[in-house]
């Protein structure tokens, strides 16, 4: 069973008093993150929201060792201070238990121009966790486009909406035969802290994306991020699941939607909430344009059900 | 005591059994001609056990750099290896490695860049990294290549500054030539294990490479451009040391060859300069009193080894192998003038661009080239 709130561990690794704004999903997702791995860990970040938040050289908001490398290459970056404390451990270097590596990366540095490097590292199976913590556009540069970005999105450089619907990250990391992929959202947080217990005790590539409605690229209230984040899993517009070995399951409630338990709540409510999406209204072409997101989620939700019969 | 071995090998197994020596721990790697068989080399000795380290075949070499950097915060030894456009991929990570003041030694096997394409050795690719921060060891035997990726880490270890080792492509890379290996005690002494005075450790968790307002970062970056000068002290000590122990000397900052009485000397890097020497025989033959300085370091420029080493009024003649595009001819030429400008009035220099993409460049045809820039 899913762990309950009430009972994660009361270690806070997330510092208080960082620069995140109020309501940020991210820094709200690395606390649970940091609950689950606790301090034996090594983070690495690119830059990002997470980045600008994390306190100002020499302070540090995060309770680990951070590095902020360059932003293409957190796949690869990972495999080397994953590789450097395995080897050091064997050569007597290091003493006590090899440290959880996990790389903490915006959608931008996962989806578009980190792809390369986290795909590299995925095939060769390095052992460490990389997480996605996907806000669906790059927020610290003021909200643009990202490959994470939704169809119909409002964004500093979709003008008049994204044209194009969003990749299916997780399900690319999955096809690359990693022993685990899981996707998770700050409003199901004994979810996600069971799924990155899992991660940190299997060894080889781990990738868990995180979905962080965030109130700035979405327009929406700053109180309102968890409403947001259980509102995209209830219209089925994020799926929760996990994969063990290629095997995939369904988190609940996505299970639901999946087996047809419950219907997907109609996006509209879910569209309405947010400015990124509302303005299509203004558009003369705007029920068009909101069936497209429509279709899209219905896609997906069909694919992921027919992908999961795949057990070989 | 144990004897030093002599074998064959060419200038790219000569890396590989000068990291082997160093006992690196990581090494990242990404093939490129010239320098692949470097990699080639250290991903067999890896797999056979000859080697206890972690080799990494990342995707790329922007990729090959930036995991270098993150290993060597972690507190590993590392090396890796590239040419011409692998090392422009990684111009971006180069700077990240010297700002971060990681050790990190590389080797550049030195290639055209394109386009056109080209597989053939000319400087432009590591004259291009110059304002990385790294420091530039260029090499013109195999023996120096060895030689110099141990002094390398020795220095690079001291100041928290990574160090290129540049070599030409197929000259060096692809030839044999005889190779001393100091016995293996001697290296240890020489070069002892790495430890760095921080890491990402996570009894003690810090921050590396946040952000940093200006009142911070000005003082890093000045920091850098201090130290990257106070490496010289450092390299000098490295050479001298070096030859305590194996007895093998290439020059420290510069190398020089019949310079003391000279009035025309030759300025040149890397394998050009190895054989600028017969050139300079052929030279005194015909009368006339040459010589060579060959700067061994690059970067940072050996400004008052060069200054102090040229005899009066010479004459010098820099054949630079690369393009200081904007500029009339190369880019050692400015550098030498800028330097002299104001200290040695006395010298005049003259410069030629030759050598580019490989074009083979013999004794004779640089000593005839020498003697036409006599006369200009
Ligand atoms: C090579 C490079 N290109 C561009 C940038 C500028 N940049 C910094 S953060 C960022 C956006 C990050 O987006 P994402 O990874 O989604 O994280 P978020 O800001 O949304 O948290 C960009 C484009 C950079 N730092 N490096
Ligand atoms: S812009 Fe969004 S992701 Fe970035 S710190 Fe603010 S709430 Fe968090
Ligand atoms: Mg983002």
């Amino acid at each position: 069973m899913t762990t309950s709130i009430k009972k994660l561990p009361d270690i806070e690794l997330v510092l208080s008093g960082n620069g995140a704004c109020g309501g940020c999903p991210a820094t709200m997702a690395l606390r649970i993150v940091g609950k689950a791995l606790g301090p034996n860990a090594i983070m690495l970040l690119t830059p990002s929201c997470s980045v600008a938040s994390m306190g100002m050289t020499p302070k540090l908001g995060y309770n680990w060792p951070c590095i902020n490398i360059t932003f293409a290459t957190a796949g690869s970056s990972s495999s080397g201070i994953t590789h450097a404390v395995e080897i050091m451990k064997e050569k007597g270097r290091l003493q006590g238990e090899l440290p959880t590596v996990f790389a903490w990366v915006g959608d931008g540095g996962t989806y578009d121009i980190g792809f390369q490097a986290l795909s590299a590292a995925a095939e060769r199976n390095d052992n460490f966790i990389f997480f996605c913590y996907n806000n669906e556009a790059y927020s610290n540069t003021g909200v643009q486009r990202s490959g994470a970005t939704p169809r119909g999105a409002f964004t500093t450089t979709t003008p008049t909406g994204k044209r194009q619907p969003k990749k299916n990250m997780a399900q690319l990391m999955l096809e690359h035969n990693i022993p685990y992929v899981a996707t998770a959202t700050v409003a199901y947080p004994g979810d996600l802290y069971d799924k990155v217990v899992k991660a940190k005790n299997t060894p080889g590539m781990k990738y868990i994306e995180i979905l962080a409605p965030c109130y700035l690229g979405w327009q929406f209230d700053m109180p309102d991020t968890v409403q947001m984040s259980r509102m995209a899993v209830r219209s089925g517009a994020w799926l929760l699941w996990e994969a063990e070995n290629g095997k995939i399951s369904f988190n609940n409630p996505s299970s639901l939607i999946i087996n047809g338990k419950k219907g997907a709540a109609p996006v509209d409510e879910y569209v309405m909430k947010q400015g990124r999406f509302n303005r299509l209204l203004k558009s003369p072409d705007a029920a068009s344009r909101i069936a497209e997101i429509q279709g899209d989620i219905n896609r997906t939700i069909d694919f992921m059900r027919e992908r999961a019969k795949i057990t070989i | 005591m144990k004897a030093a071995q002599v074998i064959m090998e060419t200038g790219t197994k000569a890396a590989a059994l000068a990291v082997k020596s160093a006992r690196v721990d990581v090494v990242p790697g990404y093939p490129i001609t010239p320098q692949t068989s470097i990699m080639e080399a250290i991903a067999a000795m890896v797999e056979n056990g000859e080697l206890n380290a972690r080799f990494i075949p990342v995707e790329g070499e922007h990729s090959v750099l930036a995991a270098a950097v993150a290993a060597s915060a972690t507190g590993a030894r590392v090396f890796t290896a590239t040419s011409a456009n692998g090392l422009l991929y990684m111009h971006e990570v180069l700077h990240m490695a010297s700002g971060g003041r990681l050790p990190v030694v590389m080797c550049n096997v030195n290639r055209g860049i394109f386009a056109p394409w080209t597989l053939w050795a000319d400087h432009q690719d590591s004259f291009a990294q110059r304002d990385t921060g790294w420091i530039q060891y260029h090499c013109s035997s195999n023996q120096e290549v060895f030689n110099t990726i141990l002094q390398a880490f020795r220095v690079a270890e001291q100041i928290n500054i990574p160090v290129m080792v540049n070599f030409d492509g197929f000259a060096i890379s692809h030839c044999l030539m005889p190779l001393t290996i100091p016995p293996q005690e001697d290296i240890d002494r020489f070069l002892p294990p790495h430890e760095p005075e921080w890491r990402l450790d996570p009894a003690h968790p810090s921050s590396f490479s946040n952000v940093t307002m200006a009142a911070e970062y000005a003082p890093f970056r000045q920091m850098l451009s201090d130290d990257i000068m106070a490496s010289i002290p450092l390299v000098k000590q490295a050479a001298q040391e070096y030859q305590d122990i194996t007895g093998m000397w290439d020059g420290d900052t510069i190398d020089t060859y019949r310079l003391e009485d000279a009035e025309v000397v030759a300025f040149a890097v890397n394998s050009m300069a190895a054989e600028l020497r017969l050139s300079v025989d052929i030279l005194r033959e015909q009368g006339v009193k040459a010589g060579l300085l060959r700067p061994r370091l690059y970067l940072p420029f050996p400004t008052e080894d060069i200054i102090d080493a040229l005899p009066q009024n010479a004459q010098v003649m820099v054949l630079d192998r690369n393009y200081n595009f904007g500029h009339p001819g190369g880019i050692l030429a400015s550098e030498l003038k800028s330097v002299l400008y104001g200290r040695r009035n006395d010298i005049t220099v003259k410069n030629r661009v030759i050598g580019i993409g490989g074009i083979d460049l013999t004794r004779r045809f640089m000593a005839d080239e020498i003697r036409a820039m006599m006369d200009e």
